[in-house]
């Protein structure tokens, strides 16, 4: 599903490459996380995946796409199949719940018979039917990342990316959201997850890739980690 | 397809609310485009009057041959065949001596003493050719086949120029012909005010909302559904400053020609102006909404490829 040979970053020489020669491959359907402190490269590496960013060197495919042969003008393409949650949620203050999330829909050229179907489906999805009308800036933090995890599925893309969703959480709501994460995936969906959260990568024992200095130090099965 | 006309009444739709939403920061982009519009329409009308009055006086005017008493028939015939296949010759009529006679006394009918005086006489009056030109500038080949010798053997006396009407004509051709370049001149350099101070409302516009397009990249809305409301914002300046425009150049002819009671503003004849933009508003209104639709669209579509990057470095 995500494959990545020996991928590096630089963004300036003089600071080193934020990635250095990473390979991970990814099954479908499976949930990993990515761990590593600040400057790392996990974001790097999202990033590269959602292609914000072109790697220096190395091989990308997702989902079947071969980065090295994606056009400028596909890349909407490729980001309507990967579903991306952000730490500081992204979400569009001047529209309510509901209408953040049908966003991701109208924008693909949904039809309103088909936004009016599917977003009551995915809000109940990530609990948050009956808050549809809600603004972001009514809502707590958990809830602001629900709707995003909300609007990051509602095309039902193969692969969610989130990039410490619980960051600016509280620890139960933290949890929260990681658990709307693991029903997400049980649908089929394959996770990636970013997070320095340890409690939670103990919780989940899920596949763990350890970054350090942008390299890979550990790559482990049902692994707990420690700071 | 159905994707796509639902795609683009959604980039119409928020193109319409982003207007409405930013009037504010629109105001100096539709007030610039009204003056350059204005400019535009008030050439146009200006240009269409002048036209109309070189073109009634131009009517007026013609060069006056007078045949000798002894040419015959076929001498006369030749001339006129000779005159017509000159370059700039429109048209050429032949007037025999009673011809001439009737058309004097229909000229002097109110003074009986010169009617009386040339009907008393054997009509003294010569066969006339009335030449055309068809443009009054450039008679010089016409005057220089009259001066031939065997052609000036043919004629009673001189030819006669209208020669203080071309005179006329050619200050008033001179004086449109500059206000022309003027009102070019002023449309072109509004017209890139104008661009430019759209390319800033846009510049800031997308720096208000480079956060809902960052979300809208990420989340793979592609680079038309980005740019299309700037497009259909940009259109709306335009349209709205094509209507004002009109409305000010109508209320400018009305206040003229009711209000001031005015039939002439300098050179320009007021109420044929008035006639004409009456007579043409429909083409000029839609022209106008074409203009500033195009001229809103076609800089819109710059500036967001200008300020809304969506090429990747590696």
């Amino acid at each position: 599903m995500i494959l990545l040979d020996r991928v590096t970053k630089t963004y300036s020489k003089a600071l080193g490459p934020a990635l250095n020669r990473v390979s991970i491959h990814i099954e479908p359907k499976e949930f990993v996380i990515v761990v590593g402190q600040s400057g790392a490269g996990k974001t790097t590496l999202l990033r590269l995946l959602t292609r914000e960013e072109r790697p220096s060197s190395g091989k990308i495919i997702v989902g079947g796409i071969d980065y090295d042969k994606l056009k400028d003008k596909d890349i909407p393409m490729l980001r309507r199949k990967i579903g991306v949650v952000f730490q500081d949620f992204k979400l569009l203050p001047n529209k309510n719940v509901y209408e953040n999330v049908a966003f991701a829909l109208e924008i693909v050229g949904a039809s309103g018979y088909e936004i009016k179907n599917t977003v009551p489906k995915v809000l109940q999805i990530v609990n948050l039917k009956g808050k549809d009308k809600n603004m972001p800036l009514e809502l707590s933090g958990g809830e602001r990342q629900r709707v995003a995890i909300a609007r990051a599925i509602v095309r039902q893309p193969k692969i969610l990316i989130a990039d410490e969703p619980t960051g600016n959480l509280d620890p139960k709501h933290a949890w929260d959201v990681i658990k709307v994460l693991e029903k997400i995936n049980r649908f089929g969906t394959t996770v990636l997850l970013t997070t320095h959260n340890v409690a939670i990568v103990n919780k989940l024992k899920r596949r763990v890739v350890t970054l350090e200095h942008g390299k890979i130090i550990s790559d482990r099965a049902h692994a707990s980690y420690k700071l | 397809m159905k994707r796509a006309i639902i795609t683009f009444f959604r980039i119409l739709q928020t193109g319409i609310v982003n207007f409405i939403r930013n009037f504010s920061i629109s105001i100096a982009a539709i007030a610039v485009m009204v003056v350059t519009l204005t400019v535009l329409l008030l050439s146009l009308v200006v240009n269409a009057t002048f036209s109309n009055t070189i073109s009634q006086i131009t009517a007026k005017i013609d060069i006056s041959v007078y045949l000798r008493n002894r040419d015959t028939p076929s001498q006369t015939t030749q001339l006129i065949t000779e005159l017509k296949s000159l370059p700039n010759v429109q048209s050429v009529q032949y007037l025999d001596k009673s011809q001439v006679l009737k058309q004097y006394e229909v000229q002097n009918a109110n003074n009986q003493q010169l009617a009386l005086a040339v009907s008393e006489t054997s009509n003294p009056l010569p066969a006339t050719i009335h030449i055309k030109p068809k443009n009054l500038n450039n008679i010089e080949n016409i005057k220089s086949f009259l001066v031939k010798p065997n052609i000036k053997d043919l004629q009673s006396n001189p030819p006669s120029y209208s020669g203080s009407l071309e005179k006329a004509i050619n200050n008033i051709t001179h004086a449109t012909d500059v206000l022309r370049e003027l009102g070019i001149v002023a449309v072109v350099v509004f017209g890139v005010i104008c661009a430019l101070i759209i390319f800033n409302t846009i510049q800031m516009a997308i720096f208000n909302r480079r956060d809902e397009i960052q979300i809208m990249r990420l989340l793979g809305a592609n680079k038309n559904y980005i740019r299309g409301p700037f497009i259909v914002e940009s259109g709306i300046y335009g349209f709205l400053a094509a209507v004002i425009s009109v409305v000010i150049i109508n209320s400018l002819f009305v206040t003229a020609s009711s209000t001031l009671q005015a039939t002439t503003l300098g050179l320009l004849n007021i109420s044929y102006a008035t006639s004409y933009f009456d007579n043409h508003f429909l083409i000029l209104l839609t022209l106008q909404i074409l203009i500033g639709i195009m001229i809103g669209a076609v800089s819109a579509t710059i500036a967001t490829r200008r300020y809304l990057k969506f090429k990747l470095k590696p």
